[in-house]
């Protein structure tokens, strides 16, 4: 039988608990707030959704990358992206480009027939 | 003289004949008074004596591929087959750099490509076929199939008094070799000394090739670190479906053809990499067998006690006419 102490107890575990993931929903909230945009990509075979972004030189910028299906790779040597995106999943990264031009960035985490073709462009103006 | 002075030991020469790359290996000077002594020496230290002999690369066969830019399907590759029976000097060795197979996620269908590789490989007239996988045969699951059918995917062994590491940067579904490779890499070469012969053999560059167009391997330096500290270091890798020669401090890169379609010259190119279109009245163009004579004469200006570097020339004869060429010249 459930007395009415042992109901206290049990909803005070579920508000600290409520607290302690808004605590942490605020704290990823705050993270966002501090004025670096982000860039949303989609990785499906064989390609990257948006295909062509467009970042500006010296400004940071997070990158969430994100895998509809398989394990995908996001590549760009000349930006220092090296990125694994697990299957399914969601990463970020962040990077503030130094070099202005339009560069092809890869996935190099092989994904199937048409692997070789999974790319997209991103432009530093 | 230390043998560790003497920079080369091992001549290595080419031709090109539409489908593959046929090496010859050979002392460049003859065994003779103190370069006969220097070749014992490392006879002693290598374990083996050098001696003349020639071995073929053939690469990227996609078994299994079909629908543009290449309607011929196995035909190269088979044809590769017949020419290479067909050579007057039967070659020791086959390499074969890899994507022996086109990938597909159907196991039972991958397996069938596997099979039909194998069949056609065997109709080599060749005591030894080694091989590595490339991306389409191991990248979905890690190589498990490619071993079910071909061992190990990196090793060694030696031949002739030559030292053959196969190495593998596909596995891992990325362009690595990986820490484990790297390091089982030191332990094989560790009993050698500085002035071994050594081929490695491979899918993917071990540099900086054409990174946008994944045709690198993320570590390459890392291993390059390990075999520069050798003087007669010949890689050879597939891939990139086109010659390529490339020299990273004193280690030579050469690329052979596919048996499937080629890509363009990529200093060339700004745009994505697509095939070179197929060319139905030279069917074979762009793909390739590369061959070696064996003359086993003495490089014009070696010295008396040097060891040549190794080095590789290139002949290239191109499809059709290149298995004209072969028939005129048997020497080739």
């Amino acid at each position: 039988m459930i007395t009415t102490n042992a109901r206290k107890a049990a909803f005070a575990s579920l508000l600290s608990l409520a607290l302690i993931a808004l605590m942490v929903s605020s704290g990823a909230n705050r993270a966002h707030a501090d004025d670096i945009p982000v860039v949303e990509i989609t990785a499906k075979r064989f390609a990257f959704t948006p295909d062509k972004i467009t970042l500006k030189k010296g400004q940071t910028v997070k990158l969430r990358l994100h895998s509809e299906d398989v394990t995908h790779g996001f590549f760009l040597r000349p930006l220092k992206l090296d990125e694994e995106i697990p299957a399914g999943q969601t990463i970020e990264v962040t990077v503030t480009p130094q070099t202005a031009g339009t560069f092809m960035t890869i996935c190099d985490h092989f994904c199937g027939a048409n692997h070789g073709n999974m790319t997209m462009t991103i432009v530093v103006e | 003289m230390k043998p560790s002075d003497r920079r080369s030991f091992l001549k290595i020469t080419g031709a090109s004949l539409g489908i593959g790359v046929l090496y010859s290996a050979y002392p460049a000077a003859l065994a003779q008074g103190r370069v006969g002594d220097m070749f014992s020496i490392l006879g002693r230290q290598n374990g083996e004596k050098v001696t003349p002999f020639s071995f073929v690369q053939l690469s990227d066969a996609h078994v299994g591929f079909n629908g543009p830019p290449d309607p011929l399907g196995t035909k190269a590759f088979e044809h590769a087959v017949d020419m290479i029976n067909a050579l007057p000097r039967r070659p020791d060795l086959v390499l074969f750099t890899g994507d022996l197979t086109h990938d597909t996620e159907d196991k039972d269908v991958h397996t069938q490509r596997m099979r039909q590789f194998l069949e056609i490989s065997k109709r080599m007239n060749v005591p030894a076929i080694k091989y590595v996988p490339g991306e389409h045969d191991a990248g979905l699951d890690g190589g498990a199939l490619y071993r079910e059918f071909f061992g190990e995917s990196h090793y060694s062994f030696d031949h002739r008094g030559v030292h053959f590491i196969a190495l593998d940067n596909v596995s891992c579904a990325k362009p690595e070799i990986g820490s484990e490779q790297l390091a089982w890499l030191k332990k094989d070469l560790a009993r050698f000394p500085k002035t071994a012969p050594i081929v490695v053999f491979t899918h993917r560059p071990l540099f900086d090739l054409r990174p946008d167009w994944e045709w690198f391997t993320s570590d390459g330096d890392d291993v390059m670190n390990v075999l520069s500290a050798y003087d007669n270091v010949t890689v050879l890798y597939g891939h990139i479906h086109r010659d390529d020669e490339h020299e990273t401090g004193h280690i030579h890169h050469y690329a052979a053809r596919s048996l499937i379609f080629a890509f363009p010259d990529p200093t060339a190119v700004t745009a994505p990499k697509k095939p070179i279109p197929f060319d139905k009245d030279h069917p074979f163009k762009n793909l390739g067998i590369r061959t070696v004579n064996v003359n086993g004469k003495s490089a014009p200006g070696a010295h008396s006690v040097a060891i040549e570097d190794v080095e590789l020339t290139a002949r290239e004869f191109r499809g059709i006419n290149g298995v004209h060429q072969l028939l005129r010249n048997p020497d080739v």
